[in-house]
C-alpha cells in the first residue's frame, strides 16, 4: 500500500516500511532520518524514495561545529536497536591526523571534538574509513548501483567513471541514508537527468594532474550549476584513475557538477548519440592556451610559498610512489604535506614510500584533509599564506581560508619545496 | 507599491531583512569566514561583506557538501543569514537547510539577483501557496 508524505511541494510516496520509519516504529533516529529526508524529496520534486546500497558521509568537525558533534552525540546515545545503520556506511576524512597534529599546530579542542564525534558514529555502527577515494580503495560502485554519497569527489567520480547513481548527498543526508538504507529518487536516480546539457570540445587532452584539475575547472565554470551535465569530446586516450580523479573533483568543485561524460571513454556514453538529447545543445571549445591560463591566473603575483600541499583529494599509493621519486636526494626546506587514505598509508609505510618522503623533509598525513582540518587555523598557527599544490580543487576552496594559492605540477610543487619555496627556481 | 517575485520551492519560516544581493554563487565553506560572519573570498563579489541577519540573493548552489552542516552550525551560533534566495540550488543546500530550519527559496522565471536591490528590505516567505520573495 502505499501513501502520500505530507507535502506542500510534489508528493513523496510511502510505502508500509517507510510509512512505520516515519510513524517511529524504528525508534527516533530513524523517524527523524525519514522525515528529513521527505522534506529534501519534496523540495527536490522526487516521487517516491530509492533504495541505496552504501551511504557516505562527509563529517569533519569544522564543518559540524560543536551543535553538529553534539546533534550527533543526542543519537548516539539511543539504545543500540535504534541507533544502527542499516547498509554500509562509510566516512569522508577527519579534521585531523591525530598522529601529526601537533606538527600541524593544531590544538587540542579540535581533536576533542573530533574525538567526540568518532565515538558518535562508532556508536551509530558508521565504518570510519576517513577517505575521499573510497571509489579507489574501499568499494567501487558498479554501472546502475544506486549510492548515497557524500564528497563531491566521489559522488562525479562514481557517476560518471564507474555509472553508479548518487546526488551530493550532505552529512545529515547520507546519514539519513545509512539509517533508512534508501534516499529520495531525483536528480541522478533519474534517467533523464543523466543526459548531456552542454558540450565541450577538448581540443589538447591533459597530460599532468594539475592540467586534468585544471580542464575540470574550465569545464566547471561553463557548466554553471548542479544541474548541468558537461559531455566532453577529444579526449585522444583514456585518462587513469589518478587523472578522472583530479579532474572530476575540480570539475565538482568549481561547477558543483555531479557528472560528466567522456564520449567513448565514460560507460553511459560510448558514443555521442547515447548522452545527447535531440536537438540544440550548448557547445564550447577548450584549448591548450585555455588551460594554461587557468593555472597562469592563479600564479600570477606569487614567487614563493610558505608551504606545498598534495591533498584534495587524497593521494592514491600510485601518487605517493610519485612523489617520493621526486623527493629522493632532495630536501624540503618548507613544509610539504602529502595527505593521503588510511587505507594507502599502511601500503606506504611497508613499501617505505612514507618513510622516502618524510626523509626528504615531507610529512605524510593519513586519514585527513588540509582543508577540512581548520585550515584557516593551521594558517594563523604556522604563518601561512601562500600554498603550492597540483589540486585544482584544494585552489578553488583555499583562498575562503585566507590562503594564496599557486596551481602547478606535482614536479614544480616538489621543485619549490626544495628551493625554500620559490616557484620556478 | 511592492513587487513580488515567485519561486518554485521553498522551506523555513517567513522573515523579513535587508538583501545582500549579487550576481554570484554560494558555498558556506567557499566563501564565508564562519567567525567573523563575512564572505572572505577574495574573488566573491561580496568578498568582505558581513552577511549576519541578510537575505542572501545570490545566483547558484557551488562548491562541496560542508555546507549540509554549516547552516546547522552557523544557526546555533547566530553567525547565519537571515534567508537564502538563489536563481538555481543543488541539493545540499536542500539539506542544510532542512537540518537547521533555515529559510531558502530558489527557482525563478527571471534572474533574481538582477531583480532585487542591493540593501532592499524585502519578505521572504516559503509558507506561502507559492513562496515568494517581495520587495517591501
Amino acid at each position: 500500500m502505499l501513501d502520500i508524505g505530507q507535502t506542500r511541494g510534489r508528493a513523496v510516496r510511502l510505502n508500509d516500511e517507510e510509512q512505520a520509519m516515519r510513524a517511529g516504529e524504528f525508534g527516533p533516529a530513524t523517524q527523524w532520518a525519514i522525515e528529513h529526508q521527505i522534506g529534501v524529496g519534496r523540495y527536490l520534486g522526487a516521487a517516491d524514495f530509492v533504495p541505496v546500497s552504501q551511504a557516505h558521509i562527509m563529517a569533519d568537525t569544522e564543518s559540524l561545529g560543536v551543535a553538529g558533534v553534539e546533534w550527533l552525540e543526542h543519537w548516539a546515545r539511543l539504545p543500540e536497536a535504534q541507533r544502527r545503520v542499516r547498509i554500509p556506511t562509510i566516512t569522508d576524512p577527519r579534521g585531523t591526523d591525530f598522529a601529526a597534529a601537533h606538527r600541524l599546530k593544531q590544538q587540542s579542542w579540535m581533536l576533542d571534538l573530533e574525538r567526540r564525534a568518532i565515538r558518535a558514529f562508532e556508536a551509530l555502527g558508521i565504518l570510519m574509513t576517513d577517505t575521499c577515494i573510497n571509489y579507489q580503495t574501499i568499494m567501487p560502485p558498479v554501472r546502475g548501483e544506486h549510492v548515497a554519497y557524500g564528497d563531491t569527489g566521489v559522488v562525479i567520480y562514481c557517476n560518471s567513471v564507474c555509472g553508479a547513481r548518487s546526488n551530493f548527498e550532505g552529512g545529515p543526508s547520507a546519514l539519513s541514508a545509512g539509517l533508512t538504507g534508501r534516499t529520495p529518487r531525483y536528480g541522478y536516480h533519474l534517467d533523464a537527468h543523466r543526459r548531456a546539457t552542454l558540450l565541450v570540445q577538448v581540443a589538447a587532452t591533459p597530460r599532468d594532474l594539475n592540467d586534468w584539475g585544471a580542464l575540470g575547472g574550465i569545464v566547471g565554470r561553463l557548466a554553471g550549476d548542479y544541474w548541468q551535465v558537461p559531455a566532453l569530446v577529444g579526449i585522444d586516450r583514456v585518462p587513469g584513475s589518478d587523472e578522472m580523479k583530479h579532474f572530476g573533483a575540480a570539475l565538482a568543485s568549481y561547477g558543483s557538477v555531479a557528472l560528466f561524460h567522456m564520449v567513448g571513454i565514460t560507460p553511459e556514453a560510448q558514443r555521442l548519440d547515447d548522452v545527447i538529447p535531440d536537438g540544440e545543445i550548448r557547445t564550447h571549445d577548450v584549448a591548450a592556451h585555455d588551460i594554461r591560463a587557468f593555472q597562469a591566473a592563479y600564479a600570477q603575483q606569487i614567487d614563493k610559498v610558505d608551504l606545498v600541499v598534495f591533498s584534495a583529494p587524497q593521494l592514491s599509493l600510485v601518487e605517493m610512489r610519485q612523489l617520493a621519486g621526486l623527493l629522493d636526494g632532495r630536501r624540503a626546506d618548507i613544509p610539504l604535506l602529502a595527505v593521503t587514505s588510511p587505507q594507502v598509508k599502511p601500503d606506504a609505510d611497508r613499501m617505505g614510500l612514507t618513510a622516502r618522503i618524510e626523509a626528504a623533509g615531507g610529512t605524510v598525513l593519513s586519514g585527513m584533509c588540509f582543508y577540512q582540518s581548520y585550515a584557516r587555523e593551521m594558517a594563523e598557527a604556522n604563518g601561512w599564506q601562500r600554498l603550492a599544490t597540483n589540486s585544482a580543487k584544494l585552489t578553488n576552496i583555499i583562498g575562503g581560508y585566507g590562503y594564496r594559492p599557486a596551481l602547478l605540477s606535482m614536479e614544480a610543487c616538489v621543485a619549490a619545496a626544495c628551493a625554500g619555496g620559490r616557484i620556478g627556481a | 507599491m511592492s513587487r513580488i517575485f515567485h519561486a518554485a520551492a521553498g522551506m523555513g519560516a517567513k522573515v523579513q531583512a535587508p538583501a545582500l544581493v549579487a550576481k554570484d554563487g554560494f558555498s558556506a565553506r567557499y566563501d564565508l569566514d564562519r567567525i567573523r560572519g563575512v564572505f572572505s573570498r577574495p574573488q566573491h563579489k561580496l568578498a568582505g561583506e558581513n552577511y549576519v541577519g541578510r537575505v542572501l540573493v545570490l545566483d547558484a548552489a557551488k562548491g562541496g557538501v560542508a555546507t549540509a552542516w554549516m547552516l546547522h552550525d552557523m544557526k546555533a551560533r547566530g553567525v547565519v543569514p537571515a534567508a537564502l534566495v538563489l536563481n538555481a540550488i543543488n541539493p545540499i543546500m536542500v539539506q542544510g537547510a532542512a537540518l537547521a530550519g533555515f529559510t531558502m527559496i530558489s527557482g525563478f522565471d527571471q534572474d533574481i539577483t538582477q531583480a532585487i536591490p542591493n540593501g532592499a528590505l524585502v519578505e521572504v516567505d516559503p509558507t506561502a501557496e507559492r513562496p515568494f520573495i517581495r520587495i517591501v
